[in-house]
């Protein structure tokens, strides 16, 4: 529950929808009506992590899908790669890495096409302060119509390539402990083929649109809802950027290192998580700094301050424009997420080109084993950060321990500070005006939060706002369908 | 309009079998799946996303399926009209806004109906179906069967009105 203190005045914003799950703002005002604390509250439950206890290990990959509609795929692989660990599966075979990398890139490619085109445009390409009314996708299919079918098609494209790789959207099984069920056909590879360059130039033009968007307002840009952080991702041993498999690494505000090359096993030297009275969401922090200034940025952000490279060549070229801008440090621009989840667009649009002339994916071994454990931990970085899975089983092969920290998750104080960051430069007075809405909401939005990953919760409900005075008095309440 | 044998026509079931009730439209989709009703499309997914109006328009009649939280049981089925206002910050798309992406996108004027059936507890992480939805389940889908062979879908919904107006 949030603490009220004394002559402070509270805000509350409730947003709540049927898939992200409900999230809640509150803001505390002091007598002079500036904003003292932002905190946004999300409702988290760990029901899963008993759901599984008692679950063959082998189940877990396609149960774990269930924790999310928009991102299944990264659950189910980092899972599988948990699953890996416990039945010794190591080093998987080259068709079983390189369809769960297909898979994995297809799933990076929609999900992001989604969230930029769906979700981000609008207030891009409208404004932030524009009529809710005409900034959303419905507002750019009008105004913008070819922008709003690429979107559409690159979010298809990528719905196929999972399909192809992982099976039926619900209850995919591509993914299994040792590897993989099934490889690609040379039908299936013709019919991705056939498009990949029509992506490839929609993926170029999305690049453009949100680097172009950020250099042009960076006066604007740079002080909204920013502020400097640590940055945590896996990168590949080489120092590339990885998003199926690496060790973690983490940054600080100005690039140093605070932890690298730890192997994925050992995350639990690395991260740790706190927990606060005020929220059911918990507070991840790298154990080596404490939690007061240990949290961290993960995400496409994070990954492109982390990583030392991209191995796909345009994308590194952009990628060097954008650490250009911070003359090679990290960049802390909370806005800035858009055009790196861009740069990721482009690399998985380049990956798959790659993947899809690479024969391994029409080959016949599929699954590896090895010595069994008793214990797994799969970290893969999914689109909106590093997701870690952990799991111990008994000799029966049930789970008997489950441990998930999702990327929602580690954003947590981020998402927090971004909100705080906003409400000092916006709020003013007893008035919860439209501008101050939608402002903290693309601050929000520009880590793609998704809820439902922290909260698995369900319902329908329109945004609710309430301003209340010391002595909890309504001051001024909005309702927004 | 009229339903021909070359009438292209999609059915989609939509939600969560984790969360109980919820998961009754992927369910309807399995259901008929084993009936094996030819020349019709069926697609099953955790929810709706902007690029099912490409697949939208890409047929004539839509038909989603999904679970009720209020409304009349076994089941309900209704026309929906396309609606070209999204929502406030949700990844997910309802019925009628696929609708209306598909018409604003693809200038594709599906003809869409909504079944909706009704669904009573909703508890994360329960894969089964409550007996009473499991029993309104059935219903729906011996609806569906013979709607999906008549030559109106629209003339259907209207006698589905007719009942549901006796009843209450």
């Amino acid at each position: 529950m949030t603490m009220e203190s004394k002559n402070l005045k509270r805000v509350i914003i409730e947003p709540v929808t049927r898939v992200e799950g409900h999230g809640k703002v509150t803001l505390l005002l002091d007598d002079a009506g500036k904003v003292k604390q932002a905190r946004l509250h999300i409702v988290e439950f760990r029901g899963f992590e008993r759901f599984v206890q008692g679950r063959p290990y082998w189940e877990v990959p396609v149960l774990v899908q269930r924790l999310c509609g928009i991102c299944p795929v990264s659950h189910h692989l980092a899972a599988a790669k948990a699953m890996d660990v416990i039945v010794g599966a190591r080093q998987l075979t080259p068709t079983a890495e390189k369809m769960r990398r297909l898979m994995h890139y297809g799933q990076f490619f929609q999900s992001h096409a989604l969230h930029f085109f769906h979700l981000c445009s609008p207030d891009l390409l409208f404004g932030f302060d524009a009529d809710p009314a005409i900034r959303n996708v419905i507002g750019v299919a009008k105004k913008f119509p070819e922008l709003a079918v690429q979107g559409v098609m690159m979010r298809k494209f990528g719905q196929e390539i999972i399909k192809a790789t992982a099976g039926k959207k619900i209850h995919g099984t591509g993914a299994i402990p040792g590897g993989i069920n099934k490889n690609l056909s040379i039908a299936e590879r013709d019919s991705f083929l056939k498009d990949i360059d029509q992506m490839l130039e929609w993926s170029r033009g999305s690049v453009k649109i949100a680097r172009d968007y950020t250099v042009e307002n960076l006066e604007n840009l740079k002080d909204f809802g920013s502020f400097p952080s640590n940055h945590l991702s896996i990168v590949r041993d080489d120092g590339a950027l990885d998003i199926y498999n690496g060790n973690i690494r983490a940054v600080d505000a100005e690039g140093n290192r605070i932890v690298d090359d730890v192997n994925d096993q050992n995350y639990q030297d690395v991260v740790a998580e706190e927990v606060r009275s005020w929220s059911y969401m918990k507070f991840p922090f790298i154990k080596k700094i404490g939690p007061e200034n240990g949290w961290y940025r993960v995400g496409p952000l994070a990954r492109i301050n982390t990583c030392d490279f991209i191995d796909t060549p345009e994308a590194e070229k952009e990628r060097k424009e954008f650490m250009a801008l911070t003359d090679g440090k990290p960049n802390n621009i909370t806005m800035a997420y858009h055009w790196t989840r861009m740069i990721e667009v482009l690399h998985s649009i380049e990956k798959i080109r790659d993947l899809l002339n690479d024969s391994d994916l029409q080959g016949t071994d599929l699954v590896t084993t090895g010595d069994r454990c008793d214990e797994g931990i799969g970290i893969i970085e999914a689109p909106r950060g590093t997701l870690f899975h952990h799991y111990r089983v008994n000799k029966d092969d049930q789970i008997v321990m489950a441990n998930l920290i999702v990327s929602t998750t580690s954003n947590n104080e981020p998402m927090n500070r971004a909100v705080q960051r906003v409400a000092e430069d916006k709020l003013s007075g007893n008035k919860i005006t439209e501008g101050l809405l939608n402002n903290i909401e693309v601050a929000i939005r520009a880590y793609d939060p998704c809820l439902s990953c922290a909260t698995h919760a369900m319902g329908q409900m329109p945004l609710v706002v309430e301003l209340h005075d010391a002595d909890g008095r309504l001051l001024d309440r909005k309702v927004k369908d | 309009m009229t339903h021909t044998i070359d009438t292209k026509v999609l059915v989609i079931g939509f939600g969560n079998p984790a969360r109980g009730d919820d998961g009754l439209g992927p369910a309807a989709i399995e259901a008929l799946e084993k009936l094996d009703i030819g020349g019709i499309t069926l697609d099953a997914d955790y929810q709706l996303t902007v690029e099912d109006a490409a697949q939208v328009a890409e047929h004539d009649v839509v038909i989603f399926i999904d679970a009720a939280m209020t409304g009349n049981a076994p089941y309900s089925f209704t026309r929906l009209e396309p609606k070209y206002q999204d929502s406030f910050s949700s990844h997910s798309v309802e019925p009628a806004s696929v609708l209306g992406l598909a018409e604003n996108l693809f200038h594709a004027r599906s003809e869409g109906y909504l079944l909706g059936i009704r669904g009573y507890s909703f508890p994360m992480f329960t894969e089964t179906l409550t007996e009473k939805a499991r029993e309104n389940l059935i219903q729906a889908v011996a609806f569906l069967e013979t709607a999906l062979q008549s030559s109106s879908l629209h003339q259907t919904v209207e006698q589905q009105e007719i009942l549901s107006n006796n009843k209450s």
